[in-house]
């Protein structure tokens, strides 16, 4: 289980958050193309990797994470500032 | 040389050394690039073929999965998919002249709600259209089918009936890697261990080679079947493809007594049961749905299924938890397979299996096969193609395939 600082509430069980995934922004124009990059692709690196979760048993809100995917290690957690359109 | 960890008895298959160059080159050594790699020598005329592996084969999802082995999916493209598959395994074992202890115990799949028992009885009626067994049982049937379910009205959620596939079942994942690998290797496919491919020799957007950890290699065509690593795969490759890798689990308990005669699965409360010959109940659950190549997932989804196994079968209380272990699997946004060309002329990918590949090992590598030695899909994967994320012609699995395999 991952134990994860949400920014505005302090260390919590991982049970008490959703995974958002990498956050992408919402194109103003698209071909299909874009679109389509837009609806379904996301990266899957190993190593460190910027996603973002919310805290949805808590304060509710939305941070970013930055955790390597190839320990599990959390690296850090930061608010959310500008969150790109479209997001969750 | 092939180092220590990598050697294995040679009467199961060779262990030659690389040559400079195949005409078809298949990157993972797991079930699938094996069956492909059988499939290629057996049906068509592709006469110099490898394997390469980076640890040795099957130590990814080849050997972790819980066997599952059903071919009552949903959508018009997949059920033929499917069947295929399951059709190929009825005759896998006398095919590979090697007991793969493929089993049709039966597989039930739970309804605990109303829309499920719906969703279940469209699958039923889809399936009968196709030409696949499907039944639906009520609970006092599904309590005779197998005895050790609770039915009781009294659960959080009660059991309101079962879509049942007869010929539905599991096989021995080890076993079927040993079949595969030692058909292949009789017919002259070379399986190289130990060989990690860190990159391809791509040139005017045509693959031309592999460079791997054991020198570089010259192919003719290049067909992807990494699983959980494709996504770094095809990076080294300069393509981008929708799919996450994230873990799944599973655990067995110690040996018991017989007690459960069929497969058993619950979407709803996310546990699947199956007992395996030496007693032990191989069981699964949901995924952890955040990206990672650690190859170990989380705690509380092995408490959730315990929870929610204790309650569909009380009888389990008195089983000792032996082992756990997770892999890394493949998911794409409608939860089917993406097989078939890639932006880079003469690099095949076959990914996308997720939580769901064990099932298809045969007709993954039966069309795959025809697709790597055409360069063209198979009339049965066509659908299946990366492009569909463009035109939307998706191939929505997810009632069918996310959680239940
Ligand atoms: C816990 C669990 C339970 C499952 N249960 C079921 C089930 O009940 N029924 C079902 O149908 N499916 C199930 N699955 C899914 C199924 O196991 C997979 O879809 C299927 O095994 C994937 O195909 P594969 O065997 O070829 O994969 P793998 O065995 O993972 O093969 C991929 C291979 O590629 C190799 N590779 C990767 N990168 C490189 C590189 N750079 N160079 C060389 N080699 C490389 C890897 O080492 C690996 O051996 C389950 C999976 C898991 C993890
Ligand atoms: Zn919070």
């Amino acid at each position: 289980m991952l134990l994860i600082t949400c920014p505005y509430c302090g260390p919590r069980e991982e049970t008490e958050f959703r995974y958002g995934g990498e956050g992408v922004a919402m194109p103003e124009e698209a071909d299909d193309r874009t679109w389509s990059r837009f609806l379904y692709y996301r990266s899957s690196p190993a190593g460190p990797f910027t996603e973002r979760w919310v805290h949805a048993h808590g304060c509710r809100r939305w941070f970013t994470v930055r955790r390597d995917t190839l320990t599990h290690e959390i690296l850090d957690t930061t608010e959310l500032e500008e969150p790109p359109r479209g997001s969750p | 040389m092939t180092e220590p960890a990598f050697q294995n008895p040679e009467f199961l298959w060779r262990n030659p050394e690389p040559k400079s160059a195949y005409d078809v080159v298949i990157v993972g050594g797991g079930l699938h690039g094996l069956s492909t790699a059988y499939y290629l020598a057996k049906n068509h005329d592709v006469k110099s073929i490898a394997v390469l592996e980076r640890g040795w084969l099957g130590n990814g999802n080849a050997v972790r999965n819980t066997t599952i082995i059903r071919s009552n999916y949903l959508r018009d493209e997949s059920m033929p998919l499917y069947e295929l598959s399951l059709k190929l395994w009825e005759s896998l074992s006398a095919e590979l002249e090697y007991d793969v202890l493929f089993d049709q115990r039966g597989l039930l799949q739970l309804a605990h709600t109303k829309t499920e028992v719906n969703d279940a009885r469209r699958t039923v009626y889809a399936n009968r259209l196709s030409g696949i067994d499907a039944e639906w049982l009520e609970p006092a049937e599904v309590q005779e089918f197998c005895p050790i379910v609770n039915v009781s009205r009294s659960i959080r959620y009660p059991v309101l009936g079962a879509l049942l596939q007869r010929r539905g079942g599991i096989a021995r994942h080890d076993l079927v890697m040993f079949a595969l690998a030692r058909a292949a290797s009789a017919k002259g496919v070379d399986l190289l261990q130990g060989c990690e491919v860190t990159g391809f020799d791509i040139r005017k957007n045509r693959v031309v080679g592999v460079e791997t950890s054991r020198g570089k290699i010259a192919a003719g065509r290049v067909g992807l079947a990494g699983a959980g690593r494709t996504p770094l795969l095809a990076r080294m490759a300069g393509i981008d493809l929708p799919i996450q890798s994230t873990p799944l689990q599973a655990l067995v308990s110690d040996g018991l007594e017989p007690v459960l005669n069929a497969v058993v699965m619950s979407g709803l409360l996310h546990v699947y049961v199956s007992q395996a010959r030496n007693g032990g109940l191989v069981m699964g659950a949901a995924r952890d749905n955040y990206v990672s190549y650690a190859q170990r997932g989380s705690f509380q989804i092995l408490e959730w299924q315990i929870q929610a196994a204790l309650e569909l079968y009380p009888v389990l209380g008195r089983a000792h938890l032996l082992r756990t272990w997770a892999g890394i699997v493949d998911v794409s946004p409608d939860a089917s397979p993406i097989i078939g060309r890639t932006p880079v002329e003469s690099l095949f990918v076959n990914c996308g299996w997720g939580t769901g590949g064990f099932k298809a090992t045969p007709v993954s590598g039966f069309i795959y096969a025809h697709t790597l030695a055409h360069g063209e899909p198979h009339e049965l994967n066509r659908a299946f193609s990366l492009s569909r994320f463009e035109t939307g012609a998706l191939i929505d699995e997810h009632g069918a395939a996310a959680v239940a395999h």
